[in-house]
């Protein structure tokens, strides 16, 4: 496999017109970003191989690269057409797994890039005193360890009694973050003036230039920021894990690690787990798939600033 | 997005602005816009902040939720405790394996996709395990890496080597759950490099390719010197991701009924320390003593490493 991605690559080269280059050290580079493409790949080729293998089969027999007595038996069990197999108290709903996953992840998201954006434009547009040290206020808030804010964070939300509902889950991330404020702000920045000022004197306020003039102009930005939220959200572990461990209340990250500790040790149910792992990774996957070149962009783009 | 933006600049920009905007002076707005904003970052950042460091002087339990002011007990308390000491040098291992090999590597990749191939759909691939979250990035690799039935033990079989425990073994579990973490972020690594050479002006290429300079030899008299800055700075990013490791480790070691940051202490990292310290010991106010004790080691690092790589200077802009 590694030598078809070689050749393969080796006309692109010479179309580059790289060809004063030595060829030997290009070829090895060549095949390094082909173990690289591999690397990367691969394990994502094992869990869809072992989630479409039989369970029996693949713990009984001699492990093979190609699925081993292929099924959809797993994806059906993990949805819940056929009862998911598993030892002890060990539980693992997908749907409402999947709804609590969407729920907390939408709200995080409209609310954390709408109250950003708000924030970002009063950083960016408007004058008042003290506004560049709050702002470098805010942005100290990117290095505070969260492991710090997490234990007072958590008796502040006992105390509301909002251990196990989704409003506990999404409250410390639905107002601001010091990162989305930062990246919308530099945007804000950007956008040009003279159409701003231009509404102004059509006597426009500044909610109206706000919602007329900057929100459109940086629909770009703020979508690209939604998307980076909604996958940061998806991916959230630690916060869920302490305040929403309740089984009606898991999102996909806290019900995998807890359905994974609680299986028994013994012929463990892997092809079930696979199939459990892709499906609840498949959105994010599905969003970058969509809109892989703005995730991609946006990552650069905090390289720079 | 190319220019020397690479310093913490981020400031300069409203210097610019205010000549054009001093005319309009607008706090009754401003409030109105900041108040959400304003009302999360003092309810969620600022006020748990000082709340942490102030619980670090108590004796907060979990259960009663409630605690007593007990001054710097606590403190003495970690000093004398093995499991602290234990942590910080399992974190440190895995910090040390972690970032040297993902720094190499994303170096790498980066100056690949800089000099060999610009391609999106390269990057995104690349960068596609970043995406995956760390729970079901540990599931994967916890199968990748059995010892019985996976695939890493299955290719190593075909050279005769092996089979490993590699969760299972204490001498491997910290090199394994650092090459996990080195998978899943080297993609990530290498396009913020990737975003600092496009900050190197590329006729410095073309005229050293004049003198006849290898792609080697450019390298290091072009691209590792002036790299550097970046290179700072995305160090002092993962070095602090990285001592902060929990979501891995508790899944990867903690699956089918074994105890997280096993076998027995070998991969108790700081953070599950603080987590099982306070969640499963109730012993709040001396688990946020060991945060504290976290932020304190991570501010020295970072001091550190902004000093030794003078991460605030530019050689471009010389």
């Amino acid at each position: 496999m590694t030598t078809e991605v070689v050749h393969e690559h080796a006309d692109v080269r010479s179309l580059a017109g790289h060809s004063r280059r030595p060829r030997i050290g290009r070829g090895l580079a060549w095949l390094m970003l082909g173990v690289l493409l591999i690397v990367s790949l691969f394990p994502f080729y094992w869990a869809f191989r072992t989630a479409i293998s039989d369970n029996g089969l693949l713990l009984s027999g001699e492990q093979t690269m190609a699925p081993i007595g292929p099924t959809t038996f797993n994806f059906e069990r993990v949805l819940g057409l056929e009862p998911l197999a598993s030892g002890g108290t060990a539980t693992f709903d997908f749907w409402q797994i999947l709804f609590n996953t969407v729920l907390v992840a939408t709200f995080i998201t409209i609310g954390q890039v709408w109250f950003s954006a708000m924030a970002a434009y009063a950083f960016a547009r408007l004058k008042w005193k003290g506004r560049d040290s709050v702002f470098y206020i805010y942005l100290s808030g990117l290095m505070i360890p969260p492991i710090i804010t997490l234990i007072p964070n958590f008796i502040l939300i006992r105390n509301l009694d909002l251990i196990n509902t989704y409003t506990g889950i999404i409250l410390p991330f639905f107002l601001m973050t010091p990162f989305a404020v930062f990246f919308l702000r530099q945007f804000f920045l950007g956008i040009n003036r003279n159409i701003e000022e231009a509404a102004f004197i059509d006597g426009a306020g500044h909610f109206a230039v706000f919602f007329r003039v900057i929100l459109p102009m940086a629909a770009a930005p703020m979508f690209t920021l939604g998307i980076l939220t909604y996958i940061t959200a998806w991916n959230e572990f630690l916060w869920p894990l302490v305040v929403g461990r309740e089984e009606t209340k898991r999102v996909f990250t806290v019900a995998l690690n807890i359905f994974t500790s609680q299986l028994p040790g013994s012929s463990p149910d892997w092809t079930g787990l696979m199939a459990a792992a892709m499906l609840s990774a498949a959105p994010v996957i599905a969003l970058f798939l969509i809109f892989g070149r703005r995730v991609v962009d946006s990552i650069q783009f905090s390289g720079i600033k | 997005m190319t220019a020397p933006a690479i310093e913490p600049t981020v400031i300069d920009a409203p210097r610019r602005r205010r000549k054009i905007s001093a005319d309009r002076s607008t706090p009754g707005v401003a409030f109105w816009f900041l108040l959400p904003s304003l009302i999360g970052f003092l309810t969620f950042y600022l006020y748990p902040t000082i709340r942490g460091f102030y619980l670090s002087l108590t004796d907060w339990n979990l259960v009663s939720n409630s605690g007593e002011y007990i001054g710097f007990e606590n403190y003495a308390k970690l000093v004398e405790d093995p499991l602290v000491t234990n942590a910080i040098k399992v974190t440190l291992l895995y910090v040390v394996l972690n970032i040297g090999i993902q720094t190499v590597l994303a170096t790498g990749i980066a100056v690949m996709l800089d000099r060999l191939i610009k391609s999106t759909l390269v990057k995104a691939i690349v960068v596609l395990p970043w995406l995956i979250p760390n729970v079901i990035v540990a599931l994967l690799w916890m199968w990748m890496l059995d010892r019985n039935l996976g695939a890493v033990n299955l290719i190593l079989g075909w050279i005769d080597v092996g089979p490993f425990a590699f969760l299972g073994d204490p001498d491997l579990v910290i090199p394994s759950l650092a090459g996990i973490n080195v998978w899943r972020h080297m993609g990530y690594t290498a396009l913020l490099i990737f975003a600092g050479l496009q900050t190197i002006p590329g006729s410095l290429y073309e005229a050293a390719a004049v003198d006849g300079a290898t792609e080697w030899k450019m390298f290091r008299k072009i691209t590792l010197p002036l790299l550097r800055p970046i290179m700072a700075l995305v160090l002092v990013i993962t070095v602090l991701g990285s001592f902060q490791v929990f979501d891995t480790v508790i899944t990867a070691t903690g699956g089918f009924a074994s105890r997280p940051g096993g076998p027995i202490n070998a991969s108790r990292v700081i953070y599950l320390y603080i987590y099982e310290l306070a969640f499963q010991r109730f012993q709040m106010g001396y688990a946020a003593t060991v945060a504290v004790a976290l932020f304190a080691i991570l501010l020295v690092v970072t001091i550190i490493q902004f000093r030794i790589l003078r991460a605030n200077e530019s050689d471009l802009a010389a």
